[in-house]
């Protein structure tokens, strides 16, 4: 069966979608990325979409709900690389991606998601400085 | 106006969802649409192709090549034997849905083109129609 392969850099992922994505397969991707989050406890997730050509409305959702279910595993996720033809397509779709976090590179994006854990440890830091050591 | 070519492409299983987005992208550029109006044109083709094969049991998608005056036109049609939509007003409204998709489908694809027909009975089945000029 197809997948799309997930990379593991660190604390992050790397998903580069360089398909035309039929709609199981972005399903797949959509699993695969949640129980990778899960086993690797990475802290961030960048999905470099700048081989693809266009977005419809169910791969948009895919995006978004693997923006949303990573939040929720603790997890932050970035969306880069995104086509200016597919980004006005989109909007006039009627989906604008919100909640999304997204950037103009995989550069930009990591310095992104590197800033986003920055400010995570950084409250971490303060919650343990209130009183939580043992 | 003339048609110049016409051709019809099956929509049974999801796979032809790609297969269509990708006859769809080459006709555009054969008839140098800008690269936006062909990123239009192939996300609302997908829209269309996955309502056919999902909630019209699967279709086919006819497409006609247009000539008027000295303006090139595509023109996609997308025809199931299905169960047909009893409320055409209510399936035309953003957010609207009877399966589980976004219910941006129709609506998103009336307004990335030119042109837009839509034809339903129950019980008979479904018909849509774009087209985008360049």
């Amino acid at each position: 069966m197809d997948r799309i392969p997930i990379l593991r850099m660190g604390e992050f992922l790397l998903v580069t979608i360089q398909v035309d994505m039929h709609d199981r397969l972005a399903l797949t991707l959509q699993d695969d990325l949640t129980s990778m989050i899960e086993r690797s406890g990475a802290r961030g997730v960048l999905i470099d979409i700048s081989a693809l050509e266009m977005v419809d409305s169910f791969i948009g959702r895919m995006i978004a709900s693997i923006s949303g279910m990573s939040r929720i595993l603790d997890a932050s996720t970035v969306l880069v690389g995104m086509r200016p033809a597919v980004a006005i397509t989109l909007v006039e779709l009627g989906l604008s991606l919100e909640g999304v976090q997204t950037a103009l590179d995989v550069e930009r994006g990591m310095r992104k998601l590197r800033g986003a854990m920055a400010v995570a440890d950084a409250d971490t830091g303060e919650v343990a400085d209130g009183g939580h050591q043992d | 106006m003339a048609v110049t070519r016409t051709e019809s492409l099956p929509l049974r299983v999801e796979q032809d969802v790609v297969l269509a987005r990708q006859a769809v992208r080459k006709l555009t550029q054969e008839l140098k649409f800008s690269l936006v109006d062909q990123t239009k044109m192939v996300t609302a083709a997908s829209e269309l192709a996955r309502n056919t094969v999902i909630y019209g049991g699967g279709g086919q998608m006819k497409v006609e090549v247009l000539l008027d005056g000295a303006k090139n036109g595509l023109r996609l049609t997308f025809e199931d034997q299905g169960p047909g939509i009893p409320d055409l007003t209510l399936a035309m409204k953003d957010g609207w849905t009877s399966g589980n998709g976004l219910g941006m489908g129709l609506s998103g694809a009336k307004r990335l083109v030119n042109e837009f027909d839509i034809a339903s009975e129950v019980g008979k089945g479904t018909r849509v129609m774009i087209a985008r000029w360049k």
